[in-house]
């Protein structure tokens, strides 16, 4: 029998592939912006799970709600990278440091 | 969702329907020609909602089944984030429009921020407190890259992006937790579970996750890293712009999360507050020494500032709350004559950022050279300007909350971070010979910074009454 505990260990793994697909990827920040998805989606597994286990509707809702924002932030993060890519020439995370910090 | 539910939330609504309009009317009107009508009326759209929020609004109101409250602190924090966002706008034109920078999607970015703003400040379930931080975060990050031939906005941008889609990430996976844990997106709810004094850990971890998230909002140590590339990166008005609202929204987000839902257990999260305002003063302070660069020296010093606001939370008060909002409302004064000046800084038509051009200041434009005098022993919060009066709240609410070791550490702070500001107004009377800066100002930007100059000193009779305001705001929100 699959049960609570089982998703929510699927996404806390999903959670922390995703935290450290940000810190430790050193190559491209497109990684980045497909690590964050990974981060936003092991949290809907967690709301629909919890919806489900509790028999309330609002975690279900909420889940649509991180879904059409994930898609807005997707796109403006692309927009972002590609003005980034014009003046740049590159994507990759090591030369994201004209100002230090 | 009735009639009485979209009256309470008119003032989001008419400023949505504008944004959306003012959109159309660019688009179709002219694009970058309509650039000064938009901005002007975005602003003055902003302030007559400050005004008729702040006249009208009374009493307790929960429309949409709770998801929302319009309370005192909600009113007095909305007042705050209108007027400074108004403020920030209207000194900013003439510098976006020398630089080629005056697009008419700004004024609009700008008021969707703000709608986002108003509504976290009024967020009473998870889910309007993440769709208000969205819309802020998401407006913030476009504004950030706004100049897009640059190198440097757009990283400042692409920066901003990565650690706000972190913390959003952070703090979404701790409303997981909490909606879990308690069974309800509401805070009114969430607090029926947490209001014995303890908590069941998972609702503890949901409580962390939620502080990791605001924290990086605020940019409090050690979330703060983002702080300083963003502010140095951004076009100068946007700066200002981050400086001051977005601060003021989510420093009122974290109250309400901490005290809404969960002030039944204070001391869980007191002391986390107080190590995230401990290392947020210290890192302010000693890290904005070594700058030259004086948009990079104004976001350690916001950093420090935070450090100072979240002393106040820390107490778990209302009178603590009281001095958080004090503080802000000083620190955002602050800013924006301060922010005033930076927009001026340029030689020769080109902007300068370095804090040697300061050098022999006062020679040239005496006036001026005594409101940034001012404006900055403010900052620094040396007794008698009103600055001080915003730490010693603070410090009184974290002694009268047994916290001393924190009132302490905060005095100490803010004695380090005297001295980078103290050595702008020596640059500015005593400094070398230099080049100097011949920057012409607008006449919005003079008066907004001989304004907020003149409050620092004429507020010490009785800081305009926010007392009272704050006091009544604080506790309508701690129970």
């Amino acid at each position: 029998m699959v049960g609570l505990e089982h998703y929510l260990t699927v996404a806390a793994a999903l959670f922390v592939i995703g935290i450290f697909g940000i810190f430790l990827n050193r190559k491209n920040v497109i990684i980045i912006l497909m690590s964050v998805e990974l981060m936003l989606l092991a949290v809907n597994i967690n709301f629909v799970a919890f919806s489900s286990f509790l028999g309330d509707l609002a975690g279900q809702v909420f889940t649509m709600f991180v879904l059409t924002v994930a898609a807005a932030e997707a796109a403006i993060g692309l927009a972002i990278l590609v003005c980034f890519f014009r003046n740049r020439g590159t994507i990759d995370v090591e030369d994201v440091n004209v100002m230090k910090g | 969702m009735t009639e009485a539910d979209f009256n309470i939330v008119l003032p989001e609504v008419i400023l949505a329907v504008f944004a959306m309009a003012a959109l159309l009317f660019g688009a179709y009107g002219g694009k970058d020609k309509t650039a000064p009508m938009i901005l002007w009326a975005s602003a003055g759209l902003m302030a007559l909602m400050a005004v008729w929020i702040g006249v009208s609004g009374e009493g307790t109101h929960t429309p949409f089944g709770g998801m929302y409250v319009d309370d005192a602190f909600s009113r007095f924090a909305k007042v705050v984030i209108l007027l400074s966002g108004s403020a920030i706008l209207l000194m900013s034109e003439a510098y976006l429009a020398r630089r080629g920078l005056l697009r008419f999607e700004l004024p609009i970015l700008v008021v969707l921020a703000t709608i986002g703003m108003m509504v976290m400040v009024s967020a009473a379930d998870l889910m309007t407190l993440y769709m208000g931080l969205e819309l802020q975060s998401l407006s913030l990050y476009v504004v950030a890259a706004l100049r897009r031939d640059s190198v440097k906005s757009t990283e400042a941008g692409l920066k901003y992006f990565v650690l706000g889609a972190l913390s959003s990430g952070m703090l979404l996976y701790g409303a997981s937790l909490v909606y879990g844990f308690s069974g309800t997106t509401l805070f009114s709810g969430i607090i029926q579970t947490a209001s014995d004094g303890h908590v069941s850990l998972g609702l503890l971890f949901g409580l962390m996750f939620l502080i990791t998230g605001l924290a990086f909002k605020v940019s409090a140590v050690p979330f703060h890293m983002w702080t300083p590339d963003v502010y140095e990166g951004s076009p100068t008005s946007v700066t200002a712009f981050f400086a001051t609202a977005p601060k003021v929204a989510a420093m009122g987000l974290f109250a309400r999360v901490l005290f809404d839902a969960f002030g039944g257990v204070t001391a869980d999260w007191g002391q986390v507050i107080a190590i995230l305002s401990v290392a947020s003063m210290f890192l302010g302070a000693v890290a904005a020494i070594g700058q030259r660069n004086i948009k990079r020296l104004m976001a350690y010093s916001s950093i420090a500032h935070m450090g100072f606001a979240l002393m106040g939370l820390a107490a778990g008060t209302a009178f603590g709350v009281q001095a958080m909002l004090i503080y802000m409302a000083i620190y955002v004064t602050m800013n924006i004559g301060t922010f005033a000046f930076i927009l001026s800084m340029e030689r020769d038509g080109v902007p300068v950022t370095d804090i040697d051009a300061l050098n022999q200041f006062s020679k040239s434009e005496p006036l001026k050279a005594l409101a940034m005098l001012v404006l900055l022993f403010s900052l620094a919060g040396v007794p008698p300007l009103v600055g001080f009066f915003g730490k010693f709240y603070v410090l009184r609410a974290a002694v009268d909350a047994n916290m001393t070791w924190l009132a302490v550490a905060g005095v100490i702070a803010s004695v380090i971070g005297a001295f980078y500001y103290l050595r702008i107004v020596f640059y500015m009377y005593f400094g070398e010979e230099g080049d100097g800066i011949d920057g012409h100002m607008t006449p919005v930007s003079w008066a907004m910074l001989m304004a907020s100059a003149a409050i620092m000193v004429v507020g010490v009779a009785n800081l305009f009454g926010i007392e009272a305001l704050a006091a009544a705001a604080a506790d309508a929100l701690v129970k």
